[in-house]
């Protein structure tokens, strides 16, 4: 992909309506599948913003994405359904509340703490759903009924049928893109591009950097709850493995895996990994071994963050200023 | 809460914090000597559990040293895995920045898992503790403590002070501890730090699969257990500090005492009260506790 | 008698059992160069660190145009007027040497909420950066990656970046470390044009450029004061030949 914005914007024209189209051909597993993809996509993009631009590592972005799924279930009353107007913030708000908790005590601490304490408060909101009341136990809940979708009595789409819901999460996939381009060129992410670069200059130049990571993670926390909410409406089941690790790992996993450290590179990581994941699940090739596809993608993760540190791009893009350009972790070792 | 109880939950939370400390220990010295962080120390316990379960029918027939033997051919095991895991893979981690170790590893949690699956399947085993030491010891009128966990934390406290002789006393352990503060330094002293390195990690390994086997018989073995316990590791490390095996050790007691009567006194909060443990302790202390070694 | 911008009183700076600054005081004043220099561990990273809010003192007061500034950190202490240059270059490597002067410049005026403005749209930064990158002499290589830079070209970024702030106090911790003979000419005249309208405190090694360009020096040895003065008096010092000069002149 080339740096020139002509370019790239033609690139993600072409990529939208490639988007738009699909589900004209796509069958019903294909829209299913794509749907999914494009919610990872999301939660992709919210880890970007928080490891790839400001270069903070966050383990724990599962918890922002469980819990807004989990609201959204919660929330919803039993006789009938609410209104994603409501509904929608509320959930994000909560992932928000949570991330302003979460980032208030680990931003505080550097380099591998981080890391570590961010995997360890989203195991706490993992044993929070798995083992008391609020969250229903190891078996999850599920969603009585699917929010409506409507404005000033017009029903814009119904969110429980798979096409208008894929068109729904097209549009909030393309808007979360959006704004996200335009904050990470803002005042704000360019001086969070600063912090992640070289905290000690921004800090010496005046910027004081503790609220300026607290608002990343927080705006993180949830875009990735809106990621959440995608999932708890199109699912309509939720489970505390939504907050596990390996939903955290998984979304890591995905905005390296490109390694344009970039908002299209999460997305095509998003993709790409996701249709990894259904490879080795795919009993067509594996047959009966394709129950252990965690194998699979294991050794693939070994090996393409081992062979390709900067991802599959690494390979094509080896001109020294790109090298400086994005890999936040290029040389840098925390105390 | 009676006397005996408290009694009782008191040898639990010294029990727990002790096996906590031998898992922790490895996992805060080889990321605070190789800089390595290694999600997959989890899998080590696991990986000693499974052992215990696989190697128990294997000695079954010695009823005496037969334990022993089982543990010792673990223990055996562990160092060779460690070894081979050092020299194939971890060696090159090393070098490499935060977030890759950290995937790496993940990726090998994965495998491991997998592994596991296929090889040994997906079910739960219990594994019954040798017969000589599957007494109780009478505690006042009405209760009684097995003495298999009191055998567990005299093991874990004798290897405690075995680590903190080895690394105060002993010239071995100034040149780990040198080798952790500046690793070209001793280099250039001649001394091979590869090969410590290599040697920490196996011991490292060795630990956290000791740690695994004794538990076997207590936590029962199960898929899952090990990531579990790296979390709660996790924890320790960060509340008492990285690097610090005096840290891990104080913070381990600690996670202990409040994981068991938090289980106790307050049942549906269970689980979370370590994570609140860990956000006060960063309030008051975003470094952990101690400082390194 | 010209206005002191900056002034440390009796700071001393404990570690565990080490006193790396032992009760210095010194002032700062608009439109002179003050020189720290010492031997190596004399204290004078510490002392720079103390002033510019990146350590607390154990003791002692700073104040900054009069303002008793000591419980303030470096970030608040930065927008009040202090700007510093570091031994290490602290240069954004990937960016341009343009946005690495409108990004500091930027800290003037940050109002981060406008999450909708393009950055490089917001004329202030924009050209306070531009400023402060032609002050520095840098118009040559303003679409270069900072990165990409000669050693000099970014001890000058190291600089510019700095003034992008428009501070009134400059702390340079050796801005000549590391270079030739032709860039150090470069950086003193452009270090002697800041004199007017700055007050400039200047940590360095090399003796010839502090005798040629320093108003004032001052010596610490294990953290301490042993002379202050203008630079023929320390010169004359028997205190500093012995210590620090090597034996009578």
């Amino acid at each position: 992909m080339s740096d020139s914005p002509p370019l790239r914007a033609a690139w993600i024209a072409a990529a939208l309506a490639a988007l738009a189209l699909f589900p004209l051909f796509g069958g019903k597993f294909g829209v299913d599948l794509v749907t999914k993809m494009m919610v990872f996509a999301i939660l992709a993009l919210s880890l970007e913003l928080l490891v790839g631009h400001v270069g903070l590592v966050c383990f724990g972005q599962a918890a922002f994405f469980g819990i807004a799924a989990y609201a959204v279930v919660r929330l919803t009353p039993q006789s009938q359904p609410a209104s994603i107007w409501w509904l929608a913030p509320a959930a994000i708000g909560l992932a928000g509340i949570y991330a302003l908790f979460m980032g208030s005590l680990s931003i505080r601490t550097r380099g591998v703490y981080f890391i570590m304490v961010t995997l360890a408060f989203s195991q706490m909101a993992y044993y929070v759903a798995h083992d008391t009341p609020l969250g229903g136990g190891s078996d999850g809940i599920y969603l009585s009924l699917v929010p409506t979708f409507r404005l000033a009595g017009f029903e814009l789409a119904d969110l429980s049928k798979a096409r208008p819901f894929y068109y729904f999460a097209l549009f909030v996939l393309a808007s979360v893109f959006a704004f996200l381009a335009v904050l990470l060129r803002s005042r704000f992410g360019r001086a969070l591009a600063g912090i992640r670069v070289n905290e000690r200059r921004m800090r010496a130049a005046g910027f004081s950097t503790y609220p300026y990571k607290l608002a990343a993670f927080v705006i993180s926390g949830m875009v990735a709850g809106i990621a959440g909410v995608l999932f708890a409406v199109k699912d309509g089941f939720v489970n505390p493995e939504l907050m596990s690790w390996n939903v955290s790992g998984t979304v890591l996993m995905m905005i390296i895996l490109c390694g344009l450290w970039s908002l299209h590179g999460a997305v095509l990581g998003a993709f790409a990994f996701s249709l990894l994941q259904e490879l080795f699940k795919s009993q067509a090739i594996f047959g009966d071994f394709a129950k252990h596809w965690h194998l699979g993608v294991g050794a693939t993760i070994i090996l393409a963050v081992a062979l390709l540190p900067r991802g599959i791009a690494g390979f094509a893009f080896s001109s020294r200023v790109k090298a400086l350009k994005h890999y936040p972790g290029a040389g840098e070792r925390y105390e | 809460m009676d006397i005996a109880t408290f009694l009782v939950q008191c040898f639990n939370a010294l029990q727990f914090g002790l096996l906590l400390f031998l898992v922790a220990a490895g996992l805060t010295l080889i990321f605070g000597i190789m800089g390595v962080i290694n999600l997959a120390h989890g899998s080590f316990y696991m990986i000693g559990a499974y052992m215990a379960y696989a190697l128990a029918p294997a000695f079954a027939a010695h009823a005496g040293w037969g334990f022993f033997a089982a543990l010792a051919t673990g223990l055996v095991i562990a160092i060779a895995l460690g070894y081979a895991l050092e020299w194939a893979f971890f060696s090159f981690l090393y070098e490499r920045d935060h977030l890759q170790q950290v995937l790496m590893t993940y990726g090998l949690i994965l495998v491991f898992e997998e592994l596991r699956s296929i090889l040994v399947g997906d079910d739960v085993h219990g594994v019954t503790a040798p017969d000589w030491l599957s007494a109780s010891v009478p505690l006042g009128d009405l209760m009684s403590y097995p003495v298999y966990r009191l055998f567990m934390s005299a093991v874990c406290l004798a290897i405690a002070v075995g680590m903190y002789l080895v690394l105060s006393r002993t010239r071995l352990g100034m040149m780990i501890r040198a080798g952790a503060s500046n690793r070209e330094m001793v280099q250039s002293l001649g001394i091979d730090v590869k090969l410590i390195y290599r040697a920490m990690f196996a011991a490292g390994v060795a630990l956290a699969v000791l740690a695994g086997m004794i538990a076997a018989p207590v936590s029962s073995v199960y898929p899952g257990m090990g990531n579990q316990v790296l979390i709660i590791c996790f924890v320790v490390v960060v509340i008492g500090g990285i690097g610090s095996v005096r840290g891990a050790l104080a913070a381990a007691l600690l996670v202990g005492i409040v994981d068991t009567f938090g289980k106790v006194l307050f049942p549906q909060a269970a689980g979370v009260l370590v994570y609140v443990l860990m956000a006060l302790v960063l309030v008051w202390k975003p470094d952990g506790l101690f400082k390194a070694t | 008698m010209s206005e002191v911008v900056l002034r440390g009183r009796a700071i001393t700076r404990r570690w565990g059992g080490v006193i790396a600054v032992d009760n210095v005081s010194m002032d700062l004043a608009r439109g002179e160069v003050h020189a720290v220099i010492g031997t190596n561990g004399a204290g004078k990273s510490t002392l720079i660190n103390v002033l510019s809010g990146e350590i607390p003192a154990s003791s002692g007061t700073v104040e900054l145009l009069g303002a008793d500034v000591t419980r303030w950190t470096q970030p608040r202490r930065a927008r009040a007027g202090l700007g510093r240059s570091y031994q290490r270059n602290t240069v954004f490597e990937p960016f341009s040497v343009r946005e690495n002067c409108r990004l500091a410049a930027q800290a003037r005026h940050q109002r981060p909420w406008r999450w909708w403005s393009d950055a490089s749209r917001c004329e202030r930064s924009v050209d306070a950066g531009l400023r402060a990158a032609r002050r520095a002499g840098l118009e040559g290589v303003l679409d270069r990656a900072a990165g990409l830079l000669s050693h000099g070209e970014k001890r000058q970024l190291e600089i510019a970046m700095c003034l992008a702030t428009d501070p009134q106090v400059l702390l340079l911790d050796e801005p000549l470390a590391g270079m030739g003979a032709e860039e150090t000419e470069r950086m003193l005249s452009l270090l002697d044009g800041l004199r007017e309208g700055h007050a400039i405190l200047l940590v360095e090694h090399d003796m010839d450029a502090v005798f040629r360009i320093a108003d004032r020096i001052t010596v610490l040895v294990d953290g301490a004061v042993i002379a202050s003065g203008v630079p023929a008096a320390v010169r004359a010092n028997r205190d500093v030949q012995t210590a620090y000069l090597g034996g009578p002149a």
